[in-house]
């Protein structure tokens, strides 16, 4: 009963979807009273939609909470021996669960817009919505047409097939619906550019309610990216980190774009320019996220995160990519020209900083779609064949990322429109003399590789330069004015910008050492055992095989001892699945403020003999701080006053009508 | 004009790609290799630079060849599928580890376990490039004479290994050694050391 109440709900949030994706957008091009009443079918729409939908994915949810093995998806990815919290987790475990996940983060998102729009003007509303809308028909037909999530499974299966024993953690819990958010997110922006196209009006009012949507859906895909990488580095148990994986590229895409994205939306609201080229990233932003969809559920790529295929599928998705994609290209090419080109910059200015960032990202975006579909193409041509993997990514990105990282120090201090090269070099002197001292000691002292000097020097550069951009513009205040009333007067989206930029600059430390000073050793032990790794002696003391609640284990123990003081305990596991008949490497970490020490069990060879992998890492936590640290100065930027001072005035009444009017062309309000 | 339209263009382009690519299997992929000999190459082993290993060896053998690399996501999916093909023991599996570090390369066999009779060590990827390998994993399967006759892209699976491979192995067997009969059993004594070494 309860799948069939799901699959119902679903029906009918496709109905209302398909009145949100139309009457809204018809009526905001009518200037009849129909009109109007057409458009302000918008709102109630998108609740209705939102609430079938969420009923939808409760019924799911409950299906795999009460075992119901009869609900086919049910059966393949969970079974009754799997703790509760992983049950429920199992519903975005696979291709039409996490389909389900998708829609529900689509409608929550259109829900927010529905309700944190009043002060935006009714047509550009109605028009958000509709697109919005007309995203959520797609993929509410893509599962209901050929993935449907609820489809029965009979006779009933009596147990079910598991999860994939790689899945069963506490990431799988957070990780895809924080991943979701980021992805489908950027619909918003995309919605919001699709509406200024249509209304032929891009200004920076329009940039101002952009903003926050996308910064908001930019900070959800860095914590996603953070913690799907996190989890591969305990969970797949071999200490990596990130192996641009197609998937991991999907995300990545996205990300990198969105970055261009908020960047450049910040000059279209300050100085109007670069409107064009907002669209544009808006566009190709929410573009990426639905190309990393298809790409993980078409199969034309191998992958380990790839779901189950059918070409079915591959084949519905390529018609609503060619219909979504393209449209939203096909409006740009036909009204962005409209758009005019806004204010003029000279060459050197915070401007043409920016559009070298954008344009660098734009590329390492390019360079990572080029390596992760390239096989795919040359195999199209009939050309012969490449192999693409690290090595690639490792040649062509790491060169793209240098100069954005020595650019992203200088823009702050950049002036807008018009600035002075002398003056810009002149504030970073001692800046730049600090960090060539830095790079000299640095390669004297550590001189492991040219790359490790060059990173930490990137890293010390723009902490300095960050940091120093910060007492300039404290400084700049009248005097005697107090401290506190200096660090309070700045606003949030300066603060954003700073946290951001020092993030980055920490996560850069985190990668440079990893990459170029870890250590590792595989050995073979036997029970009383010791071996030595960066100083740090790991003796093999017990072993004892352990029972989890779907899995038996053999658990080593080490005791970890630096000199003469003992440093840790580490349990690593080897654990075998019984339903899937999988072995797991479940790693021991032992995490620290400069190193993590990773022991993993590999093989038994012989009775209390193991093959052993011990790995000194060193500052692995600091890539983790740094993109928190990152998806922080997002939440800063995002909840800048100014936002919400848009947002209460609307509520005041009379003095919203001069901002109202102040954002409206001509065109709109002699229609209105 | 024609700059806004460049970027619906490009769109195009990409979406006949796409097309294309889901009207191929990437796991069956026909290869100009296919029914050509296997490119010869002599390679240091992985486990002893001393050691090489060449085609030539396998002569009079059905054997396959397995491209993997310790950084590939894919044939960490694969390699318990390999681990347990290796254990029947059906033909010799020679790997291939592609574009990687000895250490590393080792490092995993130590900790997964090694299903490879033996691995060459393809540092720079330059016998990758004469089977045309183009992602990781791939598998050929070469028969007595020394000609591929099936490639694998992407990782085997147990329904590969039992509904393709087993029967394809079968046929293969069947089929007689044309040339070159002293070679065959000078492989066939090293191959069985090697097969007891591991073992």
């Amino acid at each position: 009963m309860i799948p069939e109440i799901g699959n119902f709900s679903l029906i009918l949030a496709l109905c209302l979807a398909l009145i949100q994706g139309i009457f809204p957008i018809a009526g905001s091009f009518r200037d009849t009273a129909k009109g109007t009443r057409w458009m302000a079918l918008g709102r109630p729409a998108a609740a209705g939609q939102c609430l079938f939908v969420t009923i939808a994915f409760i019924c799911l949810v409950y299906s795999f909470y009460a075992n119901d093995f009869s609900v086919s998806y049910v059966a393949a990815n969970s079974n009754s021996t799997l703790p509760v919290y992983y049950r429920i987790a199992a519903t975005w475990g696979g291709h039409e669960g996490s389909l389900l996940l998708w829609v529900q983060m689509l409608v929550l998102w259109t829900l927010a817009v529905a309700l944190f729009s009043r002060q935006l003007p009714d047509q550009t509303v109605a028009r958000v919505l509709g697109v919005m809308g007309l995203i959520s028909i797609g993929f509410l037909c893509f599962m209901l047409f050929t993935s449907n999530p609820f489809d029965r499974l009979l006779p009933a299966a009596v147990n079910g097939n598991d999860l994939n024993p790689l899945l069963q953690d506490f990431g799988m819990i957070i990780h895809p619906p924080l991943l979701y958010m980021g992805y489908v997110g950027f619909s918003v922006a995309f919605a919001f550019a699709l509406a200024a196209l249509m209304g032929g009006q891009l200004d920076a009012a329009w940039a101002r309610w952009s903003r926050p949507w996308t910064l908001v859906a930019w900070m959800f895909l860095t914590l996603g990216i953070f913690l799907g990488s996190f989890w591969a580095y305990y969970e797949l148990g071999w200490g990596g980190w990130w192996f641009w994986d197609a998937v991991e590229n999907a995300s990545f895409m996205p990300w990198l774009v969105g970055t261009a994205l908020i960047h450049s939306l910040a000059v279209t609201e300050k100085r109007g320019s670069f409107k064009n080229w907002t669209v544009l990233l808006a566009i190709i932003a929410f573009s990426l996220s639905l190309l990393g969809t298809f790409l993980v559920r078409s199969g034309v790529l191998t992958s380990v995160h790839a779901f189950a295929t059918d070409p079915r599928r591959g084949l519905f998705i390529l018609f609503f990519l060619a219909i979504v994609i393209g449209g939203a290209l096909t409006l740009y090419a036909w009204r962005a020209p409209k758009v005019g080109l806004g204010g003029k910059f000279s060459l050197f200015s915070r401007e043409s900083m920016l559009l070298i960032n954008n344009v660098l990202l734009l590329a390492a975006a390019g360079t990572v779609l080029l390596g992760t579909l390239y096989p795919l193409f040359l195999d199209a041509l009939d050309l012969g064949k490449i192999s693409v993997g690290p090595p690639y990514f490792e040649a062509v990105f790491v060169p793209l990322m240098i100069p954005v990282l020595l650019l992203l120090a200088v823009g702050p201090f950049v002036r807008w429109k018009d600035a002075s090269l002398k003056e810009v070099l002149f504030r970073l002197r001692w800046i730049g003399l600090g960090s060539v001292i830095f790079a000299v000691i640095a390669a004297l002292l550590i001189a492991t590789s040219v790359m490790v000097v060059v990173g930490l020097t990137l890293a010390v550069w723009i902490l300095l330069a960050t940091a120093s951009q910060l007492m300039q513009r404290l400084q700049h205040a009248p005097a005697g004015t107090s401290m506190w009333k200096r660090i309070t007067g700045q606003p949030r989206s300066y603060w954003g910008m700073l946290v951001a930029h020092a993030g980055i600059g920490i996560f850069v430390i985190g990668v440079t050492l990893v990459k170029g000073t870890e250590t590792a050793n595989d050995l073979s032990m036997h029970l009383g055992d010791t071996t030595t790794i960066s100083g740090y002696t790991f003796h093999f003391t017990d072993l004892k095989n352990i029972k989890g609640p779907n899995y038996i284990a053999a658990q080593g123990t080490f005791e970890v001892t630096q000199g003469d003081t003992k440093v840790a305990t580490m349990k690593p596991e080897k654990r075998l699945f019984s339903v899937q008949q999988m072995p797991m490497t479940e790693a021991a970490i032992n995490r620290g403020f400069t190193r993590d020490l990773y022991v993993s069990l590999g093989e038994k060879t012989s009775d209390n003999v193991w093959i052993v992998r011990v790995q000194h890492k060193p500052f692995v936590s600091w890539i983790w701080a740094g993109c928190l640290i990152i998806a922080f100065g997002g939440f800063l930027a995002a909840s800048d006053r100014r936002y919400r001072i848009a947002s209460r005035k609307k509520k005041g009444g009379a003095s919203a009508v001069g901002d109202v009017v102040d954002v409206h062309p001509i065109s709109e309000v002699s229609a209105s | 004009m024609k700059r806004f339209i460049l970027p619906l263009g490009i769109f195009i382009i990409l979406l006949v790609f796409l097309g294309v690519g889901l009207r191929l299997n990437p796991h069956d992929i026909p290869s100009p290799f296919i029914g050509k000999p296997a490119p010869a190459f002599t390679l240091q082993q992985l486990s002893d630079p001393e050691k090489t290993i060449s085609p030539s060896d396998m002569r009079g053998r059905v054997w396959m060849l397995n491209v993997w690399a310790s950084w590939c996501v894919s044939c960490r999916e694969e390699h318990p599928v390999l681990l347990e093909f290796s254990k029947k023991a059906v033909v010799p599996l020679i790997g291939l580890n592609y574009k990687d570090t000895r250490k590393e390369g080792l490092g995993m066999l130590m900790k997964e376990g090694n299903p490879y009779t033996v691995s060459g060590f393809d540092a720079d990827g330059n016998v990758g490039i004469n089977y045309g390998v183009y992602g990781v994993p791939e598998t050929f399967v070469v028969d007595k004479n020394g000609i591929i006759r099936k490639k694998f892209t992407g990782p085997i699976t147990p329904e590969i290994i039992s509904e393709t491979l087993l029967p394809l192995i079968n046929k293969l067997n069947q089929e007689p050694v044309v040339s070159s009969i002293t070679g065959a059993t000078v492989s066939q004594n090293s191959l069985a050391h090697n097969e007891a070494r591991h073992a």
